[in-house]
């Protein structure tokens, strides 16, 4: 007689620990042939608040570790996700994705955490630097981390896309509340199972499923969030821009409407000038003198 | 009989009142007017294409000297149809600017420095004529670094490809750019400079009561021979910079102004896909330590709140001073802006001139009033001030909580809000307690200690041991509700490009 399998229930990672939602709602997830798989938690607004008091707690830890070592733990990431890349396959399988597709998603997500692991201790100096001026002063400037960055992830490319947004603001030590594809939520459920186990501080990558329509706005208008990036559509970029003006909040989207090739390159932006849009610029002047 | 003679401790040393010096007659300075021509016309007319035209309303509007309150010269007042005929010149001009070789468009540059620098001391004179500022501030700052920014942006024009490795750095197209009346040519050249090295065109409005110097700016444009629409210039208030700000054909705007402004900007724009950068207000708490040189912090701090009649952005406008030399901070503070010259603005001795405009002296008056109703203790200089014209005397406040107006609120003006602090803890909590954060300043003599609020402090630009220094290499700009994006430095020409 064949074994019954053990069903998973998804929970999304948030804080480091694994949550449903604060509303205890669901929405029903079917797998490519339309069968039911899982029901997985329908996050609310509230639970984007919770996230950020999670996030915004694992911030300064983050942010003070050395840039050597937030080097080391993304490639740890990296190494968690190498060998149980199988899991990833299926997780993207179940959205539709051909089995040679999903492969290819995984392998380029794996790819693309590598070398962001490798840019915590060199975009400073690219970013940053000595400047020239005509007075007797030194003055540098460095790259700041925002703090608590939001990202709305496509659709598209549940794995890869949700991932090459999340990793040019996590690099700089900002932390994250990342919004899940809205149509195949599951393999953003499974890469919170490798965070956990990837040395991240909890609470510095936190993941939501649910309905963007319901949580755009909170992303929007939270005066903690510092700065959104995503791809989006022209409705929830208008939503982002006109809610951001309330705390002058960056907003660092790029339109959803035309398709991206997010295996291609670095991601739809070059990498440096992705990680660029998630620091701030911080320019120090003191005399020169005895 | 003393047992023993207390040995002299600094603290004590302290105690002993500041020596004070008795101005009077004895101290009087002869006047030094300025006498060279700012060569005014008598009516400025918008600059388009590369032409002087007439606004298509006919209506013309005063720029009033702050100084006298009498009109200096007539202003156009562009409608909405005037900033299209502007959009539509800085649209035509756009590809061929962009295609030019980079070095090409240096030169335009180049010459557009050394006309300045020709013309520096007309444009000074103008400059404190149209805004109130002492003309040792124009001369000596405002026009030379306006130049020093034309100068420092043409050497990158052919040098983009160097400034972002590993992308194609392209222009937006054409930029709409509303400025400030602080610093109008300053905020001029630091708006122009960067859009055309990077082979982006512009329309850019001036604030109302500070046109003058933009469009003496125009005749340069012409003197250099840009191609006509590369810069165009449209005058008028609050709607003209709506029109310039909302015009479909604006790939980017660039606004230098209010928070709150900035913020309508915001909304505005949302949706439209505009590539934006805000410099807005702020709220600076400048932070003396106990170790710090007292002599040159008060210096420092003098230059941080009365510099242009404390109309700046990042003005040092709340002062943190450690407890233990609040007191001696204080005296110091108070002896010094006693003899703080405040007038006519020509004058070359003038350390503070003209309130901007009557508006801008009302709200200093009725946040001052507020001050006082919160309970805060106020210190005025008691200097002459001129019959004529808007002016406000040098005022502190000390005994000023966390919670109070001036605390919180950008004045905008000479009035500083003193406050004190026990640790450095202490020092960084009250001084990022604010929706700002576009500058601070710190005190000491402990490198280590100026590292660590350096990183602490959530602001832009950190002065330590030192106060209000521009450079166009140093990359200008806020965090927070002060806005975002950089002015200066190659920080600054990344918000001139579509790095792709």
């Amino acid at each position: 007689m064949p074994r019954l399998p053990v069903s998973k229930t998804p929970k999304c990672y948030v804080g480091g620990k694994f949550i449903r939602s604060e509303s205890a709602r669901t929405f029903a997830l079917s797998d490519a042939a339309g069968e039911f798989f899982a029901h997985v938690p329908q996050c609310t607004r509230k639970d984007v608040r919770n996230a950020v008091e999670a996030a915004a707690k694992a911030t300064g830890g983050w942010a003070g570790r050395s840039a050597y070592n937030r080097g080391q733990i993304l490639y740890r990431l990296a190494e968690m996700m190498e060998p149980r890349q199988a899991e990833l396959v299926d997780a993207l399988k179940l959205g539709g994705a051909s089995a040679a597709e999903a492969r290819a998603e995984v392998a380029a997500t794996i790819e693309r955490i590598v070398h962001y692991a490798g840019w915590t201790d060199k975009y400073e100096q690219l970013l940053g630097g000595v400047n020239p001026v005509a007075s007797p002063h030194f003055n540098f400037t460095v790259a700041e981390p925002m703090g608590v960055v939001g990202i709305v992830a496509p659709d598209e490319a549940p794995l890869l896309a949700l991932v090459t947004l999340i990793l040019p603001a996590v690099t700089p030590g900002n932390s994250v509340i990342a919004l899940a594809s809205e149509s195949a939520p599951y393999p953003a459920i499974v890469l919170g199972e490798m965070l956990a186990t990837s040395d991240l501080p909890g609470g510095v990558v936190n993941l939501l499923s649910g309905f963007r329509k319901e949580m755009v706005p909170t992303f929007a208008t939270h005066a903690h969030i510092r700065a959104v990036g995503g791809a989006v559509n022209a409705t929830d970029r208008k939503t982002l821009d006109e809610g951001a003006a309330d705390s002058v909040k960056r907003v660092k989207v790029i339109s959803a409407d035309k398709p991206i090739d997010w295996a291609a390159g670095e991601g739809a932006v070059p990498s440096l000038y992705a990680i660029r849009d998630f620091v701030e610029f911080k320019t120090t002047w003191h005399p020169v003198g005895a | 009989m003393p047992v023993a003679a207390p040995k002299k401790s600094r603290s004590t040393s302290r105690r002993r009142p500041e020596p004070e010096l008795i101005f009077g007659d004895l101290w009087e300075f002869d006047p030094a007017p300025e006498s060279a021509d700012p060569r005014l016309a008598e009516r400025y007319q918008l600059f388009i294409g590369g032409r002087f035209v007439a606004p298509k309303s006919g209506k013309y509007f005063p720029s009033i000297n702050p100084a006298t309150e009498k009109p200096i010269a007539e202003i156009a007042l562009a409608a909405a149809k005037d900033v299209d005929a502007a959009y539509a010149a800085a649209a035509e001009a756009a590809p061929r600017w962009a295609r030019l070789p980079g070095a090409e468009r240096g030169k335009y540059i180049y010459r557009l420095a050394r006309l300045l620098q020709d013309r520096a001391r007309e444009f000074a004179v103008a400059e404190t004529l149209d805004g109130g500022k002492p003309i040792r501030e124009s001369r000596d700052f405002d026009v030379p670094m306006a130049a020093a920014h034309f100068f420092y942006h043409a050497g990158w024009a052919d040098k983009l490809a160097y400034a972002f490795p590993g992308a194609d750095p392209q222009p937006h197209g054409v930029v709409g750019q509303v400025i400030p009346w602080n610093f109008p040519l300053l905020m001029l050249a630091w708006k122009i400079a960067p859009a055309l090295a990077t082979g982006n065109t512009v329309v850019l409005k001036p604030a109302e009561t500070t046109s003058v110097t933009a469009l003496k700016f125009a005749e340069i444009v012409r003197e250099a021979g840009l191609p006509p629409g590369v810069v165009n210039i449209v005058t008028g208030a609050g709607e003209t910079g709506a029109a310039v700000v909302n015009h479909p054909a604006a790939a980017k705007v660039a606004f230098t102004g209010s928070t709150d402004v900035g913020k309508l900007i915001m909304r505005s724009t949302a949706g439209t896909g505009k590539k934006l950068t805000l410099e807005l207000g702020g709220k600076a708490a400048n932070i003396v330590f106990e170790d710090a040189p007292l002599d040159q912090a008060v210096e420092g701090i003098v230059n941080g709140i009365f510099f242009n009649q404390g109309h700046v952005c990042c003005a040092g406008s709340r002062l943190l001073v450690q407890e233990s030399v609040a007191d001696a901070v204080l005296r110091r503070l108070r002896n010094r802006i006693d003899v703080l010259r405040v007038g006519n603005p020509l004058d070359k001795n003038t350390d503070i001139g003209a309130i901007n405009s009557k508006e801008q002296l009302n709200k200093i008056a009725g946040l001052v009033k507020a001050g006082q109703r919160e309970g805060a203790a106020m210190y005025q200089s008691k200097c002459r001030l001129p019959r004529t014209g808007w002016y406000f005397r040098p005022t502190l406040f000390s005994g000023v909580e966390q919670s109070h107006r001036i605390a919180r609120e950008e004045i905008f003006g000479p009035v500083l809000s003193i406050l004190t602090f026990r640790t450095v803890a202490e020092a960084v909590e009250k001084a990022n307690n604010t929706a700002y954060g576009l500058s601070a300043g710190v005190w000491t003599e402990k490198g280590s200690r100026i590292l660590k609020m350096s990183t602490a402090l959530k602001a832009g630009v950190v002065w330590a041991n030192t106060y209000n220094k521009f450079d166009p290499t140093s990359p200008f700009g806020g965090y927070k509700e002060s806005g975002f994006g950089r002015e200066g430095g190659k920080h600054g020409l990344a918000d001139y490009v579509k790095l792709t």
